[in-house]
Order: structure tokens, then C-alpha cells, then sequence
């Protein structure tokens, strides 16, 4: 393409925009209704721990990972502690390192999208990102750009209801802190059936059982963590044969 | 917790994401080999962390006093089972949270 006046070039770029909004906007469906309701769930659980109404928007917008802000919103009722904070949430989002591995080539040329692509990257943005080729002739960086940012504009909605609802009501209701609970529980089941092996999910239990039963209820996330590294570095043999070949990349 | 150290924490824990998120563009650029054993910890953490984190729930749980943990034991349960029946998230987390609302207030 040569070289065209601004205000064909301006025009331009807004109709690839317009056009990959279009293509983007229905793979973000199954995400629409999963992130409101679970925000509106961590807003909810951050509002029962008498945080203010508008914690959950904030985390949603600077955070920006499931998880993590739950156990964050769990953090900031106790006591200050931001070098523990940032150990756990790196400890939660280690994962996301793979996500970046994946995504190197593809994120690649695109300027100034690609820091926003890539603080936006939680797993439900980087699974569609990941596995989804757009359709010819709509550009790939918008793409991407747009369903980080239709998933990224899903749960702040959800943290600001659940937040607002949460500050109002649920702070008199006792129980709705379960919800973090049942939230772990399901993502260990799903990873467990994901997973070759259980040695290491066995291991993170058990460590941090140990962890908790030496050093307290307030102490034990960094020596938990600490255990954990420790253990899975020491049964590294045994996990990777479990794995089998499988141990060099699943991409 | 004042305000300031509420933001200190929020900020803190998005630099945390950030980094996880963007280390790779940083020190694997393409073309570069990962390392073994950062790609051994990427298969063998998550399954470990995920039970680190339920452990992490149930912190504050004792089981010699007052509901001995019984309604967060049902709430898992129920939450575990509708899950490997069902494999719907939001169902599980709405279920088991409602049971144990139930159970914490009006039954013990």
C-alpha cells in the first residue's frame, strides 16, 4: 500500500478497528456472562470484608487476575503486608509466564497495542488470543486488542456491581466469604483432571498443611511457598516421567 | 489498613501480575532456549498452588471449636461434587457458597 492523505489513512484505521470489534465481540460471549457474575462474586466477598465499595473496581482495573484479587481482597482486611502480597500473587500468576512464551511471536510488530496485550493477558484473554486465528482480512493486533479489552471492560462491571452490592449488603451477611473457597476448590479439581500427575497437586497441599500447622494461620503463605518450590524441585524425576514426553512443551 | 496502605498493597500485587505477565518478553525474547526447569515449574506449579490456595481458605478453620469445620467440609463437598457432575464453575461456587450460608446461619 502506498503512502495515503491522513484523513484516508485515519478513516482506514478506523474501519479495521470497527471491523475486528465485529469479529472479536462474539468469542467474548461465554466470557461475558462467566466474568460478570464471578466480579460480581468477588465483589461481593470483598464487600463482606468491610472493604470499601470501591476496592473491587480498583483491582479489577489494576489487577485484573480472578484469583488473585480474591486472595488480595482477603489481605487487605488483615494486616499490612505488601512483600507478602506481592510473593503470593506472583506465586498465583506464575502461570502467566507460560502465556507470554506463547505469545512472543504473535504479539510481535505490534507497537503501541502490544503493552496493553500484554497487561491484559489473564487466562481467559490468552486462551482466546491464543487458539483464535481471525478471520482473513481482519487485522490480528485489533483483534487481540478488543477481546482483551471487552474481557478487561467485562470484569470491572462485575467487581463494581458485586462491589456496590457488597458494601451495602453483604457486609451483614455472614458465609459469602465461602465463596473464595468453592472458587479453589474448582479450579484445583480442574486442574487436577487437566493435569498427568497429582504428585504436585498432592504436594502443594500437603506443604501447605505443614506450612500452616508450624507457623500459624497469619505466617505460613512464604514458607508454604517456600516448601513448595523445595519439594517440587526435589520430585522433579518422578513428575516429569509422569509427564512423559510431554515435559518439554504443551504448545 | 489506612487507604495509602490499601493502594500500597493493590499496586503491589499488580506489579506482581505485570511481571509474570510481561518477564517473557523480557528474558525469553524469540529465538532464545527457556530454560529446563522454567518450564518444568510452569507444568508442576499450577496444581500445587491451586492446593496451597484452598489450604489458604480453610486458615482460619478449626476443627476442636465451634462448628468443628463441618460447614466448610459440606460446602467443599457439595462444591467438589456438583463439579466433577456438572463442570460449571459459577454452578458450584452459587450452590455450595448458598449451603454453607445456610448452614452458618441457621443451623450452627
Amino acid at each position: 500500500m502506498t503512502e495515503t492523505d491522513p484523513q484516508t489513512d485515519l478513516a482506514a484505521r478506523r474501519n479495521r478497528a470497527r471491523t475486528a470489534l465485529a469479529a472479536a465481540f462474539p468469542h467474548t460471549i461465554p466470557i461475558l456472562a462467566g466474568f460478570v457474575f464471578l466480579g460480581i462474586t468477588c465483589g461481593i466477598y470483598a464487600g463482606s470484608l468491610g472493604l470499601p465499595w470501591w476496592m473491587p473496581t480498583l483491582m479489577s482495573i489494576v489487577i485484573f487476575a480472578g484469583s488473585a484479587e480474591f486472595v488480595v481482597a482477603s489481605q487487605l482486611a488483615g494486616a499490612f503486608d505488601p512483600l507478602t502480597t506481592f510473593a503470593v500473587v506472583l506465586i498465583i500468576n506464575a502461570r502467566h509466564l507460560f502465556y507470554g512464551l506463547s505469545m512472543l511471536e504473535r504479539f510481535r510488530g505490534l507497537g503501541r497495542k502490544r503493552p496493553y496485550l500484554i497487561f491484559g493477558m489473564c487466562d481467559e484473554t490468552f486462551s482466546i488470543n491464543y487458539a483464535t486465528e481471525p478471520p482473513a482480512g481482519v487485522d490480528r493486533g485489533w483483534f487481540m486488542l478488543w477481546v482483551t479489552l471487552l474481557n478487561h471492560l467485562y470484569w470491572i462491571v462485575g467487581c463494581t456491581l458485586g462491589g456496590v452490592f457488597g458494601a451495602v449488603v453483604a457486609t451483614s451477611i455472614e458465609g459469602v466469604s465461602f465463596a473464595m473457597t468453592a472458587l479453589f476448590v474448582v479450579i484445583f479439581l480442574d486442574q487436577w483432571e487437566k493435569d498427568a500427575q497429582h504428585l504436585s497437586a498432592c504436594t502443594g497441599v500437603l506443604a501447605a498443611a505443614a506450612a500452616l500447622a508450624i507457623f500459624g494461620a497469619d505466617n505460613f503463605m512464604i514458607p508454604a511457598m517456600v516448601l513448595i518450590l523445595i519439594a517440587v524441585t526435589l520430585l522433579r524425576g518422578r513428575i516429569e516421567r509422569a509427564y512423559g514426553t510431554a515435559g518439554a512443551s504443551r504448545s | 489498613m489506612t487507604t495509602t496502605q490499601m493502594l500500597i498493597t493493590v499496586f503491589a500485587a499488580g506489579a506482581a501480575t505485570v511481571l509474570t505477565r510481561a518477564i517473557a518478553f523480557i528474558a525469553f525474547p524469540p529465538g532464545r532456549e527457556t530454560p529446563r526447569c522454567i518450564s518444568y515449574l510452569g507444568h508442576a506449579l499450577p496444581g500445587a498452588v491451586f492446593g496451597l490456595l484452598v489450604v489458604y481458605c480453610l486458615k482460619d478453620v478449626d476443627p476442636l471449636a465451634g462448628s468443628h469445620g463441618i460447614p466448610e467440609a459440606a460446602g467443599i463437598l457439595l462444591a467438589g461434587g456438583l463439579y466433577l457432575w456438572r463442570h460449571s464453575m459459577l454452578l458450584s461456587i452459587f450452590a455450595s457458597t448458598a449451603l454453607y450460608m445456610v448452614l452458618v446461619n441457621f443451623v450452627f
